[in-house]
């Protein structure tokens, strides 16, 4: 029995959407949770959950404008490579000493290139803390970018990207968004091209860090088993010595285009993949609750949705159908998505359509609203089970800037969303005709529309 | 009669167990981290127990099982976890059928009222299984027919066992799957589903006092039924290593596996298993371990390098070792290399430095999995489900901290023999 490895030949269940319902639904029984504002000597800002249930510290830390969106044209692909290569080596330590020193102290050390934003994340015990904290500075403060494993690395993504490239999901994600957001950052792939990261260096990170790990950027959640005074002096070290600030990187605006079109790539293949959708709301919009419940109920996680109950359970047209809200620092999505076999992907699609329809025109139920908001309302504590889950919620409340009394006032928030308003925000958000379609496979019976 | 509760050794998660008079173990797990609580429902029935010609029967069950009982309309169990905030889902495997819900912690007889129902009231017609066996076939489509990876890993099982169900896809052959009925599924549900073929674990926000009142309650009456003992082919000697070889055009890069029978947690009782785990980990666990090192940071040869062992098998556990080579690189010269590496490993051993970093980094992974409610109802019911016990869950950490050098190397000459493998390979499609 190993702990903590993930069953090999599991067949779960169901799949559960990736329903990127914004960031949080908190709920009543969070009103326990004491949430420090912590402020260091130098000034790092620090949200701390202090918690002595287990002998670990977690930390999770976002650099906003510091994601793939800001990757400069004919380098994309930077901020996923800088990523990919902060643990591979810095200050006196190598690569190879670098991963050992982690490894001796068994910390989890993790970067990754979001698309507005660069974040990491650390957890350890708390006995190894003192040096778990090092390393990170270390990684932020001190990344050797070496030539051996920025090459080993580049290598990676390349045979990555020309595997993706015959990889029927991430060609029509590919084609969504070069549809949706032309010409946009957004349009771009964060992980580069072929073309790109195959000119990228050591200096192109050096310049993507020093412009980007800047401290008006940085935003932190901290939780487990450490004193207040201790986090300060380890968020100095770590976070301290960066530079004030950075150059801005102007993304932009944008406004989700291809309004009714369908764009096939024909490909043999059993199954066609389809993404659908058109524009959202931003999670500063005043009618983000409401469309937040509208479209849990439309095609929303779990196997209780419209979409789940039209297309899997009453026609068994695909394993997986979902909807869900997608909002961007400069732009937002309502999109969906479907897998069917060739022969009934028209209809799973037109069938995706008329609930489309439906929902705008005729609204959701009293009912429907009823159980949503016990639900959005009830469901919050699962992802407070652990510190990682908390800590990076930490992050996404100061990201989103909801304010630190927040997770009191979002029930209510939830609570006081009427019939009428759900009702109006549904045929406000919701436009059949405005949908943008692209498939992968081979559907029998669509035509293109371009 | 009811008996007292046991404590388990306190090493990871501290569970508590006792077992109702039809059968059925209970296992609670305290953490009251979090107003939350989890059920999880582990049956002892998985692909491996399906007749031959009946594959994915298990796995097609426990889709249906959320369709509905005597009391509760199809789509009404979901429905009500929803309702009341909570998430819910299912796995199988080949050893296992597991149900789980997460909810408020004040919700936790709703879930066990609902989940101790069907266990034994399960009603199944046509018009809800025929839907959904088709859910299935895209499922199947989805997870395999549409990957070129992922049907080369089916052939790999299907090549590996010679004679013991674990061949089979636990998923079942497409045209198998087709051939389920409504009957099938009720005869599957009736001869392994019984409250003394089931481990029921709560964790979260409880007291054992609070879920042996609902366990009594709900899942007391449920009377014990007969269940077939879980005696599965046995595999002959293997005498020849096999070949898999896929191309497809949607490949573009290739890539190389060994894959090699060997014995599994549950089923050897001279623990070669922790010794498989180390010798994973140090051969080829992460970017410092010996194949990454060698193959990928040294020669340079392979974009990627590493090793595993699967052991949580009832029956047969899995060592495997893998390696794509860099872009443009030749599989036969990579083979030729991680074969080379392999056996340079075996002939000189492992630094004890090597191997004691290998087994901090492990032992640890028992304080982090105590970060969470899911790992603890996660491990105990494989264990139980697969031939080990809770006190071989809370000891892991010893057991691995106690390994060794002599006998990960004694595990590596046992199990990494060419005549009990299967070699796999992953081409794009030749020119032509």
């Amino acid at each position: 029995m190993n702990i903590f490895r993930i069953v090999p030949n599991l067949i779960p269940g169901f799949v559960i959407a990736a329903v990127a319902v914004g960031i949080l639904a908190p709920v009543k029984t969070l009103h326990a949770m004491d949430i420090r504002k912590v402020v260091s000597d130098k000034g790092i800002v620090a949200w701390f959950v202090p918690d002595t249930s287990v002998p670990l510290v977690a930390m999770s830390f976002a650099f906003r404008n510091a994601g793939s969106a800001t990757d400069p044209d004919g380098k994309e692909g930077l901020a996923a490579m800088s990523s990919a290569l902060l643990d591979e080596g810095a200050g006196e330590l190598k690569s190879q000493a670098f991963q050992r020193a982690l490894e001796e102290i068994a910390a989890q050390m993790s970067f990754s290139a979001g698309r507005d934003t660069f974040t990491g994340a650390l957890r350890t015990l708390t006995a190894e803390r003192a040096k778990a904290f090092d390393l990170l500075r270390l990684a932020l403060n001190a990344p050797r970018f070496d030539d051996v494993p920025v090459k080993r690395i580049q290598s990676q993504m390349l045979a990555s990207l020309r595997q993706q490239s015959k990889n029927p999901r991430k060609i029509s994600g590919r084609l969504w968004s070069e549809t949706v957001f032309p010409g946009h950052p957004y349009s771009k792939p964060s992980g580069g091209t072929e073309k790109t990261v195959a000119t990228l260096t050591a200096d192109d990170m050096k310049s993507f860090i020093r412009e980007r790990f800047s401290r008006d950027r940085l935003i932190i959640g901290v939780v487990g088993d450490i004193s207040e005074e201790e986090l300060k002096q380890r968020l100095d070290s770590v976070f301290g010595d960066l530079p004030a600030q950075g150059p801005k990187f102007a993304i932009p605006e944008i406004k989700p285009a291809g309004g009714g079109k369908t764009l096939i790539v024909r490909k043999q293949i059993p199954q066609s993949i389809v993404v659908l959708g058109h524009a959202g709301l931003k999670r500063a919009d005043p009618d983000w609750y409401a469309a937040l419940l509208v479209t849990r109920i439309f095609g929303g996680g779990g196997l209780s949705s419209r979409l789940y109950a039209e297309i899997r359970e009453k026609r068994g047209l695909a394993y997986s159908v979902y909807a869900y809200l997608s909002p961007m620092e400069h732009s937002a999505l309502l999109a969906g998505g479907v897998a069917t076999q060739n022969a009934r992907t028209a209809e799973s699609l037109s069938v995706i359509r008329a609930e489309w329809r439906k929902v705008a025109e005729q609204g959701i139920t009293a009912k429907e609203l009823e159980i949503a908001k016990t639900y959005m309302n009830g469901s919050f504590p699962l992802r407070l089970g652990s510190s990682r889950g908390i800590a990076n919620m930490l992050v996404g409340i100061q990201i989103s800037d909801l304010g630190m009394d927040y997770i009191k006032q979002r029930p209510s928030l939830i609570d006081s969303i009427s019939l009428d308003d759900a009702n109006r925000v549904a045929k406000r958000l919701y436009n059949a005709d405005d949908l943008t379609v692209v498939i992968v496979g081979d559907p029998k019976g669509i035509d293109e529309k371009r | 009669m009811m008996l007292p509760a046991v404590s388990v050794s306190a090493a990871v998660f501290s569970p508590k167990t006792f077992t109702l008079d039809n059968g059925l173990q209970v296992v609670v797990i305290e953490n009251h981290r979090a107003p939350i609580v989890m059920q999880m429902l582990w049956y002892r029935v998985g692909a491996a127990d399906e007749e031959p010609g009946e594959s994915g029967l298990a796995h097609f069950l426990e889709h249906l099982l959320f369709k509905g009982t005597k009391t509760v309309k199809p789509g009404e169990f979901s429905r009500t976890i929803a309702r009341i905030g909570g998430r819910d889902n299912a796995f199988t495997s080949y050893d296992f059928t597991a149900y789980f819900q997460r909810v408020a912690a004040h919700e936790l007889e709703t879930i066990m009222r609902l989940e101790a129902d069907r266990m034994q009231n399960l009603v199944l017609t046509d018009e809800v299984v025929l839907p959904e066996r088709d859910v299935v076939l895209e499922e199947r489509r989805s997870r395999t027919d549409n990957s070129p990876a992922a049907q080369l890993r089916e052939q790999v099982r299907r090549a590996l066992y010679l004679n013991h169900p674990y061949g089979r896809p636990v998923i079942g052959w497409m045209s198998e799957i087709q051939q389920l009925t409504t009957e099938n599924a009720l005869a599957f549900y009736r001869k392994h589903y019984a409250p003394n073929n089931a481990m029921l674990i709560i964790a979260g926000d409880t007291t054992l006092e609070k879920v042996r009142a609902l366990a009594e309650k709900y899942y007391g009456p449920i009377p014990r039924r007969a269940v077939p003992e879980r005696v599965r082919p046995k595999e002959p000697p293997h005498r020849a290593a096999r070949r898999v070889v896929l191309e497809n055009e949607r490949v573009t890069l290739p890539a190389w596996s060994r894959t090699h029978l060997a014995p599994s947690y549950g089923a050897d009782e001279k623990g070669t298993g922790y010794a498989l785990e180390v010798l994973a980990q140090v051969l080829g666990g992460g970017s410092t371990s010996r194949l990454y090192r060698k193959l990928v940071i040294e020669r340079g040869i392979a974009s990627n390098a590493g090793a595993w062992y699967s052991g949580d098998g009832l029956d047969y556990g899995e060592f495997g070792i893998y390696a794509s080579p860099k872009a443009g690189g030749d599989i036969d010269a990579l083979e030729k290399a991680v074969l080379e590496e392999l056996a340079a490993a075996i002939k000189e051993g492992f630094k004890p430095a090597d191997i004691d970093r290998a087994k901090r980094l492990m032992s640890a992974q028992a304080i982090y999995a105590r970060d969470g409610i899911r790992a603890g109802p996660n491990s105990i019911g494989q264990a139980f489900t697969q031939g080990q016990t809770i006190t071989d869950v809370e000891e892991w950490p010893e057991r691995i901290s106690a390994v060794t050098p002599e006998q990960v190397m004694a595990a590596a000459k046992a199990v990494i023999k060419r005549e009990s493998s299967v070699t796999s390979i992953l081409l794009p499609e030749a020119a032509k």
